[in-house]
């Protein structure tokens, strides 16, 4: 299977090339050679990917495909290759990936338009592309993590794309090293696992063989290690305060990086090991409750931001939130399901909101905005789709997934996690309206100064739309006359579960009624007359706020370790050690020119010292060789 | 036999003082030819002490190697001699401390 290797390179070669091109003139402007190399590089993967994908609908459905491209270590029984593997886990992945990618990479095409830096974009968003595609297809946990590192790097220099402004590196570094956290965490559960299987399993078809060899409680602890990767990555908590800084990068990266495909690696990542996970349902469980939590919790905070990208921001870690409950509870084709429907309408979310941004001149305040519908009828609809999707309004893409999410919770008998779940998409629905109502709705103020739209950014938001009101049949469980075409598919360990139809049809009206409920609220509160909240009472203010979280962490964590290294840096370092070296050069120095005087030109001094050396040594051969 | 008579003790303490005498010159005084001399006693002295070796071994090997060494010291006060006229007529002077160029200045310091 060649044609896997060249998914993953492709990209890469591109950017390597943009790079170069780049590299050799920054200034000039080669616009259609970047716009068409940093395009042709996503849409030659999509093309082979679902070629890919044919092949592997005509297979059974345990067959995976392997590919080989080079043997990296190879010392004992160590045998690492850069190898790629593909299953219908991966096909799913890398379908919406390298689909979403090209979309978004013509919208980007469109929205950094003569920005000085559209070449070097370009090369980044290409590389971008390779390195997640190298971790989808990865054949070996440490190939994996290679992609889990390049796509923390790609988002690092995306983040921080407009580097002059210091707040932009600021939350470039602040997402690098909340990531460096996380896969802390990975690569300690990678050590781990290597050494419990004592060399036998460094492919994931190896481990899955040989799992019977680590016993369960240090099963446990790799498997929250690696929860702990994923938290960095998808943005859970404690680890999530990165995802809303970043949106200092260009929407086009937030669409793609931040909301379709890197933030979902931790969900891919733990479905891939499934068969890790079905041995420990109690850490699947504690996966869940972080899910449920930072679903929960970002919902609340989502609600009183006036950032649109930071609104999007937090409702991309409350659906992450969702998938987590997912395939924590061992529902892994209803995750993978939610990561596929998520990245059609959030990413589509994200490029309305750029265009929205673009047309009004680089304004992110929603309460700035208003009565856009007339104006900007194309974006309009398109985001209206998205936001129905979103808050899980039958027969959106969102619906199905979510449905399927909660009702495999309920199911379990998690109770709990369903309950707040379900609240959690009311909340959904609320914001996500409050955001289109006040964008969209309301008196006209600003009306005659709208940037006009390039066609390269509103043609892709109606390729998602259409996806994002599509996909969802994908996956229509028996419950609704479809017949669940989706998770047959991935043919993933999920957890057995049964549910009877009529309480599949009670948990799905009432999301429904939810999503409806949500809507009304929303419309009543902000579609005629909004206000930006105010922060008048305590929980406002906590909200507005994001309940302190960045102060806490800057209080608790970075100023002492802040204070630490100064107190090493000023105390210890210069102190103690430097202290100690400068005492010994002085001492040497001080000897030195002590000896020094020693060596002063006449001769008959240095006639007394032959003496005294000659005296010396005859003493010695007279006292110890001669034993007088 | 000379032996009989002379212990080599005397010739022993004999050599150890023009020994030291050069040494106490060659370090204390400063004129060249004095420096000289100094050096020439204390050759002297390791001389008389070889003869006296060679004499109490009875092997005459000794005493030609002085002769021998006699012959090289008159040759090096040749070569001594006219390196001090070098010197003094380089400085004008024939005090050793004047020649002192080898010594580490301050500066290097």
């Amino acid at each position: 299977m060649n044609s896997l290797n060249a998914i993953v390179l492709i990209p890469f070669f591109s950017a390597l090339l943009l790079g170069l091109i780049y590299l050799v003139n920054p200034s000039k402007d080669r616009f259609s050679l970047y716009a068409g190399v940093g395009v042709l590089a996503p849409l030659l993967s999509a093309i082979l990917v679902l070629m890919v994908g044919w092949d592997m609908m005509h297979q059974p459905e345990e067959t995976v495909f392997h590919s080989k491209l080079f043997e990296w270590i190879n010392l004992g029984e160590m045998d690492i290759s850069v190898a790629f593997m593909v299953d219908r886990l991966s096909v799913v992945m890398l379908s919406f990936i390298t689909f979403v990618g090209t979309a978004i990479h013509v919208y980007a095409v469109g929205y950094m338009k003569g920005d000085p830096g559209f070449g070097k974009f370009m090369s980044f968003f290409n590389l971008f592309m390779g390195s997640m595609l190298l971790l989808i297809l990865a054949d070996n946990p440490i190939i994996m993590f290679i992609g889990w590192e390049l796509v923390g790097l790609c988002s690092y220099l995306l983040i921080g794309f407009y580097y002059k402004d210091p707040a932009n590196v600021k939350a470039a570094n602040k997402a690098f090293i909340l990531n460096r956290i996380g896969d802390f965490g990975f690569i300690m559960a990678l050590a781990l696992l290597f050494l419990a299987l004592e060399g036998n399993g460094y492919t994931f078809a190896a481990i899955e063989a040989n799992l019977s060899m680590v016993d369960l409680s240090l099963l446990s602890l790799i498997g929250i290690l690696l929860f702990v990767g994923a938290m960095g990555k998808s943005a859970q908590l404690p680890l999530y305060v990165w995802l809303p800084d970043a949106m200092a990068g260009p929407t086009p990266v937030s669409a793609l990086i931040h909301a379709a495909t890197m933030v979902t690696a931790g969900v891919y990542m733990v479905a891939r090991f499934a068969f890790l996970y079905n041995e420990i349902p109690q850490v699947g469980e504690f996966i869940a409750i972080i899910g449920v939590t930072t679903a929960l919790f970002a919902a609340v905070i989502a609600i009183y931001q006036n950032d649109i990208k930071k609104i999007l921001a937090y409702s991309t870690m409350s659906q992450l939130g969702y998938m987590f409950v997912a395939v924590g509870l061992g529902a892994y084709s209803s995750g993978i399901f939610h990561v596929f429907t998520h990245a059609f309408f959030k990413a589509l979310l994200f490029m309305g909101a750029g265009a929205v941004i673009l047309a009004l001149h680089h304004e992110q305040n929603i309460f700035k905005m208003g009565g856009l519908r007339k104006h900007l009828k194309l974006v309009y609809i398109t985001m209206f789709i998205a936001t129905l999707a979103i808050s899980g309004i039958p027969p959106f893409a969102g619906f199905f997934s979510k449905d399927a999410i909660l009702a495999s919770a309920f199911a379990s008998e998690h109770y709990v996690i369903w309950g707040i779940g379900t609240l959690t998409a009311l909340l959904t629905a609320f914001y996500m309206f409050r955001m289109l109502f006040i964008v969209f709705f309301g008196d006209e103020d600003n009306k005659s100064k709208l940037e006009p739209l390039s066609k390269t950014i509103t043609y892709p938001l109606v390729v998602l739309a259409f996806g994002s009101a599509t996909a969802g049949f994908l996956g229509v469980n028996e419950a609704y006359g479809g017949d669940n075409l989706f998770s047959s598919f991935l043919a993933l360990p999920d957890k057995a579960l049964h549910l009877s139809h009529s309480s599949e049809y009670m948990l799905g009206a009432l999301n429904v009624l939810m999503g409806l409920i949500g809507m009304g609220l929303a419309y009543k509160l902000f579609a005629l007359n909004p206000k930006e909240p105010t922060g008048d009472s305590l929980w406002q203010r906590l909200a507005i706020n994001k309940f302190y979280v960045d102060e806490v962490y800057e209080a608790l964590l970075v100023q002492p370790l802040l204070q630490m290294s100064l107190f090493f840096d000023k105390v210890i370092d210069q102190k103690l050690f430097d202290g100690v070296v400068n005492y010994s050069v002085y001492g040497y120095r001080h000897a030195g020119s002590l000896f020094a005087q020693l060596q002063n030109g006449k001769v008959r001094y240095y006639a007394l010292y032959i003496m005294i050396g000659v005296s010396m040594i005859s003493l010695f051969m007279l006292t110890v060789i001669g034993g007088l | 036999m000379i032996s009989e008579v002379l212990t080599p003790e005397p010739f022993f303490m004999l050599a150890t003082l023009l020994f030291s005498i050069g040494l106490i010159g060659l370090i204390s005084r400063r004129n060249l030819f004095v420096v000289y001399m100094s050096i020439e006693l204390m050759l002297s002295s390791v001389n008389l002490v070889l003869v006296v070796f060679s004499r109490l071994r009875g092997d005459m090997g000794g005493s030609v190697m002085v002769l021998l060494m006699i012959a090289v010291i008159a040759a090096e006060a040749a070569l001594f001699l006219a390196m001090i006229i070098q010197l003094v007529r380089s400085r004008r002077s024939v005090d050793s401390d004047d020649f002192a160029q080898l010594r580490q200045t301050k500066e290097q310091l």
